[in-house]
């Protein structure tokens, strides 16, 4: 494993704007050397580095076994990121990573698959969607649901569309506010989970999004009788070192940088009910 | 890389203000040399530079508004300008002057001039923020040439600066000062102000008087109380918190409140 | 670990002397702004002569004595800490050129050999904690460990606790136990010396030591049980760790939130505490820039930030973690609680909210559910 506290020299070489706020970048280290080394999982994150800026953890939505290019969504929020939106390809930034606990991918084989995602974006759930879809015969029935908060926040629209006409396949699309011509449901995604075409209680659900979001949803699959060990949530606070030295993460007795930022809902659901923690 | 500002055009415009803060540019030293060779002082009141009708990448603004003119102007200043960042506790805050915000103009105006109808001023002395949107805004009585050099730098970058809220306690602590109020008894202001002068007046032994304007979440009544514990007078506890700031609510607090008379 | 013999008051700075023979820079307590702080020694006469403190909840003072000890005190608002986990230092640098391409630098300086003087049994605590915490996780911190391994512990056992101790309490003092590589026990006319270490025994071997009379042994025994006697705050009883768990909507939080300043002086000089912030400090050429890390504290609003929102973003949130992380969340973190007794929080809180009195609320609500 190379070093993850200093970072390595990466060049953008591709950018995808998604939406008005959110884009992607396709970065490859600049020694090839690193190209090769470089491992990760869906679910983990880097910390991304704009020179004289600073630092900001992105997760990576693309496949573990593209040695091409590490793609990451980003949604423009924050100083760091405002300056990563403007990068084009060529330009160089620094990358640390990558951090944290992955998806559970070996738990989750030849089994039926929910992901469950809230916001806009929500780069986590991409990333285990992304390697599902590519890797289908592995798994059983897939559901996906995602929910955002009006209906233009939905990107990737077509990609839901093609999903939606695979066998064995549900999509269902969820917006608290719709403008006129939304086709799918208007309200939550709680709503949504007696539509679904899988037995929840024996399928591996992966979710994403804000905590109250992910709270209901879990506390609703439980009344369904599945098991909080096979509930996985992506969680986020903020991140400054990636380690667990800066203590900025802490969530409970957990850092969710190195102890998560995938967690089974067993291990969190002491804490989840309670904002602010 | 992107959006990186090539040679920005500067100007450096003055409000009601005593000119402290335009003197942190004087005061750059080597650092005012290289960057004048990165950006273009388009015009620099206190320099005595005039050229106003022109586009601006970055506008700094000192001093608070307090005539009907000088809310013309900044509206102005506002148009030409790619971004406006107010520099001192004048232009971010209202300043020394806001003092009179407390009291009634006419009374005061009345009272203290001869040709009192000679007199145009608005009837309170008001930050830039309140007239027109501001990008970033530099705390301080004066502010100092840190804080400059972090701003254009990171500016130059294509990014505004990181935003210091964090109590002055937090600074004065990384320096290994001890704390005045616990060792002395004296009234620091440090628990409620922001950092950014690198706890200049602790380091001296003597306690904060809060140039840098107040924190985020800030408790002045629990500060005030524990000044009442170690002796001050009501009157002086409202004189710690109205100084400079007195504009600035987070400064007014009950029961020693800004009430208009 | 017994006697290695009796170092004579007047010849103490033999042991300064054997010190810098070896090479250390030598640090230890001395009186500067009205506090005892710890700087570079080089005579026996910085130490703090005369000497008596006065601590309470938000009160330090020094006063002159007829005291003719020189460790006649109980610690200052930072010992060790800064010394490994430093307040402020760069990280990495980057360089970028004039077409774009990064460069990353990281220092690997070997920081001096430096022999602290006068640590005290809850300072030793905190650095086995400190330890832990950069040494034995998921990666090494590595400005800590090259630190760290150049640290020379000479302590003093404390026989003067102030007001604000409890680190009988906690179980980690008086009385130094393990840790160290020299132990000074102060009598009236010099120290009784233990060693720990071969870096403790090839001190011991530059020192002129007396031997230890039965008579200095009572005293020092003697010593220990009146600084134990002497502590009158201590932790509740009972389960802290399932308690705070329990207690997280207490309205005790707000209650506390009224007097609490959120202001991070607890944690600024708390020894286990190890929050720490990251920036960019570009320089004003734009070509390079300093990737620094500075002590940050769970009451600072950037401590919880994410995209947009502050996670703890009331008083009453910020004291709760501080509190539910350090007597609750160490223990699954680090075996233990967080807390060494040392009594720092409690007499640098500018308004003076004692962290005892809190926790005995906290375990009697506890208590009474």
């Amino acid at each position: 494993m190379f070093d993850r506290q200093t970072p390595h020299e990466a060049i953008v070489v591709r950018r995808t704007q998604e939406s008005d706020t959110i884009f992607s970048l396709g970065l490859r280290f600049s020694d090839d050397e690193l190209n090769q080394q470089y491992r990760f999982q869906p679910g983990q994150f880097n910390m991304l580095y704009v020179f004289g800026i600073g630092e900001v953890p992105i997760s990576i939505v693309s496949d573990p076994q593209s040695t091409d290019e590490v793609i990451h969504t980003i949604r423009t929020v924050g100083r760091v990121t405002r300056v990563l939106e403007k990068l084009k390809p060529g330009d160089r930034l620094g990358i640390r990573g990558p951090f944290g606990r992955g998806w559970p991918l070996a738990s989750l084989q030849h089994r039926d698959i929910l992901v469950v995602t809230g916001g806009l974006g929500c780069a986590p759930s991409v990333s285990i969607i992304n390697y599902i879809m590519r890797r289908r015969q592995q798994f059983g029935r897939m559901a996906i649901i995602q929910g955002v908060k009006h209906s233009e926040d939905l990107i990737w629209r077509e990609r839901y569309k093609e999903w939606m006409q695979l066998d064995n396949t549900q999509v269902l699309l969820a917006a608290d506010v719709a403008s006129h011509g939304w086709p799918w449901h208007v309200g939550l995604v709680t709503e949504l989970l007696p539509q679904l075409d899988l037995d929840v209680s024996q399928a591996a659900t992966m979710m994403c999004g804000p905590e109250m979001m992910m709270l209901a949803t879990a506390k609703q699959l439980l009344e369904k009788r599945a098991s909080a060990q096979n509930i996985w949530l992506s969680m986020e606070r903020n991140m400054q070192c990636a380690v667990g030295l800066c203590g900025h993460c802490q969530y409970g007795p957990d850092f969710i940088c190195k102890d998560g930022p995938v967690f089974s809902y067993a291990d969190v659901q002491d804490r989840l009910p309670r904002r602010n923690i | 890389m992107g959006d990186l500002l090539q040679r920005p055009r500067v100007a450096v415009h003055k409000f009601s203000s005593c000119d402290g803060c335009q003197l942190a540019f004087l005061n750059l030293g080597e650092d005012l040399l290289s960057f004048s060779q990165q950006l273009d002082i388009i015009f620099f009141a206190e320099a005595g530079m005039m050229d106003t009708a022109q586009d601006i990448d970055i506008a700094f603004v000192e001093g608070s508004i307090s005539t009907a003119k000088d809310a013309q102007r900044i509206r102005n200043i506002r148009e030409h300008s790619h971004y406006l960042i107010t520099i001192g506790a004048c232009a971010t805050a209202g300043g020394l002057q806001a003092l009179r915000n407390i009291a009634k103009t006419d009374d005061w105006v009345q009272a203290i001039y001869t040709n009192p109808e000679h007199i145009d001023t608005l009837d309170k002395a008001s930050p830039i923020r309140e007239h027109v949107a501001v990008d970033f805004e530099l705390w301080g009585c004066p502010i100092n040439k840190q804080q400059l050099i972090g701003l254009i730098n990171n500016l130059s970058l294509g990014a505004l600066p990181f935003e210091e809220t964090d109590k002055l306690c937090m600074q004065c602590k990384r320096q290994q000062q001890a704390c005045v109020m616990v060792t002395k008894g004296s009234p620091c202001m440090g628990p409620l102000t922001r950092t950014g002068c690198g706890a200049l007046c602790p380091s001296f032994g003597r306690d904060c008087y809060a140039c840098y304007g107040p924190a985020e979440n800030i408790n002045g009544e629990a500060l005030a109380r524990r000044f009442e514990g170690i002796g001050l007078l009501p009157e002086q506890i409202h004189n710690r918190f109205h100084a400079i700031y007195s504009n600035e609510a987070a400064f007014q607090i009950s029961p020693i409140g800004n009430k208009k008379s | 670990m017994s006697f290695r013999g009796f170092l004579l008051r007047d010849h103490f700075d033999t042991l300064l002397t054997a010190l810098h023979k070896l090479g250390a820079h030598c640090v230890g307590p001395t009186v500067m702004d009205d506090s005892i702080h710890y700087t570079t020694l080089t005579s026996s006469t910085q130490l703090p002569q005369q000497v008596h403190d006065h601590q309470g909840p938000g009160h330090y003072r020094l006063s002159t004595s007829t005291e003719s000890r020189w460790f006649a005190w109980a610690n200052g608002a930072q010992a060790l800490k800064p010394l490994v986990f430093v307040p402020q230092e760069i990280l990495w640098r980057s360089e970028r050129d004039s077409e774009g391409n990064l460069q990353f630098s990281n220092s690997k300086q070997e920081p001096p050999l430096t022999a602290v003087i006068g640590v005290r049994a809850c300072d030793l605590a905190a650095l086995a904690l400190q330890d832990q915490h950069f040494l034995d996780g998921l990666e090494q911190d590595s400005a800590y460990a090259r630190r760290r391994q150049q640290l020379i512990l000479i302590a003093v056992n404390c026989t003067h606790p102030s007001a604000n101790c409890f680190c009988h309490s906690s179980g980690d003092g008086p009385e130094v136990k393990q840790d160290y590589d020299l132990l000074l026990d102060e009598l009236d006319d010099g120290f009784a010396v233990r060693s720990a270490s071969p870096m403790g025994e090839k001190i011991c071997q530059q020192l002129q030591l007396e031997a230890l009379t039965n008579s200095q042994q009572d005293e020092i025994k003697h010593a220990n049980l009146r600084a134990i006697e002497q502590q009158t705050k201590h932790l509740p009883e009972g389960n802290l760790e399932q308690a705070l768990k329990n207690l997280q909507g207490s309205g005790r939080w707000q209650q506390i939130a009224e007097r609490c300043l959120s202001c991070g002086n607890c944690t600024a000089v708390c020894p286990s505490c190890f929050c720490h912030s990251q920036h960019d400090e570009p320089a004003a050429n734009s070509m390079s820039s300093a990737h620094i890390r500075q002590w940050d504290s769970c009451f600072s609003h950037g401590h919880s930030y994410i995209h947009g929102m502050v996670i703890h973003n009331e008083t009453r949130f910020r004291y709760r973690q501080w509190l539910t992380h350090k007597f609750s969340g160490w223990f699954e973190q680090y075996g233990r609680s967080g807390c060494v007794g040392c009594g720092r929080c409690i007499t640098w809180c500018p308004v003076g909210i004692d962290v005892t009195e809190e926790l005995h609320a906290l375990a009697e609500e506890y208590d009474n559910v």
